[in-house]
């Protein structure tokens, strides 16, 4: 034994060295405490996960709205796989920037966040979109719950997902560089389902190749915006 | 990560080592781990001694990381893994020894209707590490499987998960059978999921709510009142 012999550089230390520690102001406020006041006059803010960015834009158009009366701010998609932060930025966005319109939306079912997003809205007064997750409100409640009873070892994807498989869910879950995981997150499923919102050939064919590489069932249904429309529609007063 | 570092393990002395294993847990180095914990061993480390100074305390440190955001599911999933790699060389030496320091039994499943555990063995394996006996029940567990397990193993705590909005107010069910069987006031019940939160807790009458593994861990030792 040597009392010289070194250490790798890894660990704790490495990490913190290349990450900084989250900053205390992005806890969340006390519940009880309205932070923010509203402009009448102001635009609509659709405060949505990047995710949904490319139907809330197509949903505006074909509502005829403008990007002048409904404005659109994303969060990246990648909080998809960090729900914890995901309340405590929308709660930084709306502090600063809540007075400047009129109504918003938040575009974010409760996404795995255990109701903490309920609490931002409540302080912001802004509403959110219906339903626990974006599959079942793309979906419809009958519809995903039918699915869901089908066959519980489901697993969603969107147009979103599909289109950004490699990065949202295989760079993201680590497979990348521990392959040796996949069972590990994927093992008690059984269809990969893929509830899209347009009819493209590309993207299910990327779907069916998905599904391959997670060892899954590949399932289509074609389900369209569902639920989302009627939210843009009602936060748009069209 | 270390970037790929060769170093030899055995050529470093207990305390280095100690510290060695403690960055490569947390940096999910699973054979790595295994090597040190048997180079421990070999070198005369009592097995409870290798668990709760390099094992446990690594993962204490995992866990205090994954609570402030800094390391997430995945990364989390690596150090368990790597953690899993020395506990199975120390579980076979506790289990046949007189010097277990258990906390007492802790039973725990995913609720009927889901078949999500990533959250469930996390929580499993911090539980091991604090110094529990963990009885993991799967997925997809109806009341009945609660009930044979709690009379099998008469549990100390009784752990349940759910991630979907759908299949957590069973949660609620199995607490209501396990009230009316008398079992509830002698058997304190957690909680977790993403969904849950400390409000959805109280309303089906858990004794307490896990926010995550960490938390989840620390609770169940001051249940036991073992908080340390």
């Amino acid at each position: 034994m040597s009392e010289t012999a070194g250490r790798r550089s890894g660990g704790r230390q490495a990490r913190l060295g290349r990450r900084a520690r989250p900053q205390e102001a992005a806890a969340v406020a006390p519940e009880n405490l309205v932070t923010t006041s509203a402009n009448p006059d102001g635009p609509v803010l659709v405060l949505a996960c990047g995710a949904l960015a490319n139907e809330i834009i197509a949903l505006r158009e074909q509502l005829g709205v403008t990007d002048d009366a409904m404005v659109l701010q994303c969060l990246p998609a990648e909080l998809h796989n960090r729900p914890g932060q995901i309340a405590p930025r929308l709660d930084a966005y709306l502090s600063e920037h809540r007075h400047k319109y009129s109504r918003v939306l938040i575009g974010y079912g409760d996404c795995g966040t255990g109701g903490a997003i309920d609490k931002v809205l409540a302080r912001h007064e802004a509403g959110r979109l219906p339903h626990a997750h974006c599959y079942e409100f793309f979906a419809t409640t009958p519809r995903f719950n039918e699915i869901s009873e089908a066959e519980i070892g489901s697993y969603f994807m969107t147009d979103f997902l599909v289109r950004h498989f490699d990065r949202i869910v295989w760079e993201g879950l680590g497979l990348d560089t521990r392959p040796e995981m996949l069972k590990t997150y994927f093992g008690n499923y059984r269809d990969l389902v893929y509830l899209a919102q347009t009819d493209s050939p590309e993207l299910q064919a990327k779907a069916q190749e998905a599904a391959k590489r997670l060892d899954l069932r590949y399932v289509y249904h074609k389900v369209g915006y569902g639920d989302l429309t009627q939210a843009i529609k009602a936060a748009a007063d069209v | 990560m270390s970037d790929g570092e060769e170093i030899i393990l055995r050529d470093l002395n207990d305390a280095d080592l100690v510290e060695q294993m403690k960055d490569d847990l947390y940096d999910g180095m699973a054979e790595e781990v295994h090597e040190g914990t048997q180079i421990l061993l070999e070198r005369g480390w009592d097995a409870n001694d290798v668990l709760t100074e390099a094992l446990v305390e690594g993962m204490r440190i995992v866990g205090i990381d994954f609570r402030d955001g800094i390391l997430f599911v995945p990364e989390v999933l690596q150090c368990a893994g790597a953690m899993k790699a020395g506990m199975e060389l120390v579980r076979p030496i506790l289990t046949a020894s007189d010097n277990k320091t258990s906390l007492g039994t802790y039973v725990i499943g995913t609720v009927k209707g889901d078949i999500h555990d990533i959250g469930k063995n996390l929580v499993g394996m911090m539980l091991e590490g604090a110094g529990f006996e963990v009885v993991d029940l799967g997925i997809n567990n109806p009341v009945d499987n609660y009930l044979a397990a709690i009379d099998k193993h008469n549990p100390t705590i009784l752990g349940m998960s759910a991630l979907l909005t759908t299949t957590m107010p069973y949660m609620g069910v199995v607490i209501e059978e396990l009230d009316k069987r008398g079992i509830l006031k002698n058997l304190p019940v957690m909680v977790g999921g993403a969904p849950l939160n400390q409000e959805f807790a109280d309303a089906i009458n858990a004794t307490s709510y896990g926010r995550d593994a960490a938390v989840s861990a620390e609770l169940a030792k001051a249940l036991v009142g073992k908080n340390r």
